[in-house]
């Protein structure tokens, strides 16, 4: 059963529609990379698997609930998909470790001691234990991705979703933010994520899915993808001659 | 009138003290009341409910566009009036100068801090609140642990500069005859023909809080910043 299921969603801002009848599916343990030119709808379809971003048609089944359902609590099913940002979204005004503590504390209702070990735990795996006191303004960009990390899987999250983890870091930086998504793969979780690192999709990801204007141009195993490009569409094709040009 | 008479004034210093003390009270109430009464507004005022937006920003802006004396009136001579009709009581109630001047200061301060608060809580990017729900967090523990935290932390400058302009605004009950500290002086100008001293006392007190006050703020600004 697939952990993700994602149903024919449509999505309109008004007029102007942003993801048009997108299906696709996230198997348990499976990483399923997304990518596609910008402004394709990659980051949006993302947000509505945890209807941080709500669409107007279709379903998406997380672990059998469904996110459409009126009688749903999302911050519930929110509070099992883990979720890593673009631009990090630390809290500035808490330090490393509350970072990590407070919605085990405020939402799981875990009682001090056991949020700080499973903070600590999941800190000394990113390779910061020795940050737990700094304030995330005193880390530079690649930690603080690794702290938002493990601040995600500190709620014992049943898939992960990263929104381009390292668009938004130096290219020195890349590396150290993609070694833990990579860990995380080999230990059997389920990923969805955007990114344009095609050597991290080539290596880790099982399925490759291809957007462009709002829909779901390729879905495919990420050997086909990457192997067999002349099968592949003809937007697919320049976005691939682009990107695996240099 | 003669020459300045300070014993005019050590004299009636208790008294002054008692005025200054009542000032300080309804500024701070009014104050802490008006923020927390602010930040409701604000959050109606952002809210997605039409509706609920809508009579947040006609109550804000009826309150920006209406001078405070008049509301002072309005709340002292108009309020129990209104309580009269509504209960179909033989007389209004009597409320009292003092009291009203809380409910006048907290209502309506609370359309000036609503206007800060908001500003305060835009001024936090989006993304925050998507990474506080992402976490599981509902509507109010986002507000309350993570967007309101960091927006007033934002605002406190503001927000303190707003409270010297209500700690002046407050002696405009000075002309409901209530004895605030502008009020006592008033009321010991007439009575021992003081008027010189008594202004000039309560002018320079005036003066050096609010001053000091405002040096305070500029000191904080520097050091609260938070480093993103």
């Amino acid at each position: 059963m697939s952990m993700i299921d994602i149903q024919a969603i449509s999505k309109w801002y008004g007029s102007f529609q942003v993801l048009t009848d997108c299906s696709t599916h996230v198997d348990k343990g499976e990483v399923v990379v997304v990518c596609g030119p910008s402004g394709s709808g990659k980051s949006t379809l993302i947000k509505c698997v945890n209807a941080l971003e709500p669409f107007q048609k279709g379903d998406v089944i997380v672990d059998g609930i469904s996110v459409a359902n009126p009688k749903t609590q999302l911050p519930k099913l929110r509070a099992r998909v883990g979720m890593v940002f673009q631009h990090f979204e630390l809290f500035p005004h808490l330090s490393v470790m509350e970072n990590l503590t407070l919605a085990q504390l405020k939402v799981l209702g875990r009682n001090k001691q056991e949020a700080i070990a499973k903070g600590e735990h999941y800190l000394d795996r990113v390779g910061l234990g020795s940050q737990r006191d700094k304030f995330p303004g005193q880390l530079s960009g690649g930690q603080q991705q690794r702290v938002a990390i493990a601040r995600a899987l500190c709620m014992d999250p049943i898939a992960m979703l990263f929104d381009e983890p390292t668009s938004a870091l130096d290219p020195e930086m890349v590396g150290e933010v993609l070694e833990v998504m990579v860990g995380l793969a080999k230990e059997g979780m389920t990923m969805m994520v955007v990114t344009h690192e095609m050597g991290f999709a080539r290596s880790v990801s099982s399925r490759v899915v291809f957007m462009d204007a709002g829909r779901i141009v390729e879905d495919c195993a990420t050997t086909e993808f990457f192997g067999n490009t002349s099968a592949r569409s003809e937007r697919a094709q320049q976005f691939l001659g682009k990107i695996l040009a240099h | 009138m003669g020459a300045f008479d300070w014993s005019a004034i050590v004299q009636s210093l208790p008294f002054l003290m008692k005025g200054l003390a009542y000032t300080l009270q309804l500024t701070v109430v009014a104050a802490m009341g008006g923020t927390l009464w602010g930040i409701l507004l604000a959050l109606a005022r952002l809210s997605s409910i039409k509706s609920l937006a809508w009579v947040a920003a006609a109550y804000v802006n009826l309150m920006r566009s209406i001078p405070l004396l008049l509301v002072i009136f309005w709340f002292y001579f108009l309020v129990p009036i209104m309580l009269q009709w509504v209960t179909g009581a033989e007389y209004p109630p009597r409320i009292g100068a003092e009291r009203s001047a809380y409910v006048t200061f907290i209502l309506f301060e609370g359309a000036y801090f609503c206007e800060i608060v908001r500003a305060g809580i835009q001024s936090i990017p989006k993304g925050q609140l998507g990474a506080a729900y992402a976490m599981g967090f509902n509507y109010s523990q986002s507000m309350r642990l993570i967007i309101l935290p960091q927006a007033l932390r934002n605002m406190l400058p503001v927000l303190l500069t707003q409270t010297i302009v209500l700690f002046q605004d407050v002696s405009l009950v000075a002309l409901l005859n209530v004895t605030d500290f502008v009020g006592a002086a008033v009321k010991i100008a007439q009575r021992d023909s003081r008027i010189v001293e008594m202004y000039t006392f309560v002018a320079v007190v005036y003066f050096v809080l609010s001053y000091g006050l405002s040096l305070g703020v500029r000191l904080l600004n520097k050091r609260i910043a938070i480093i993103r």
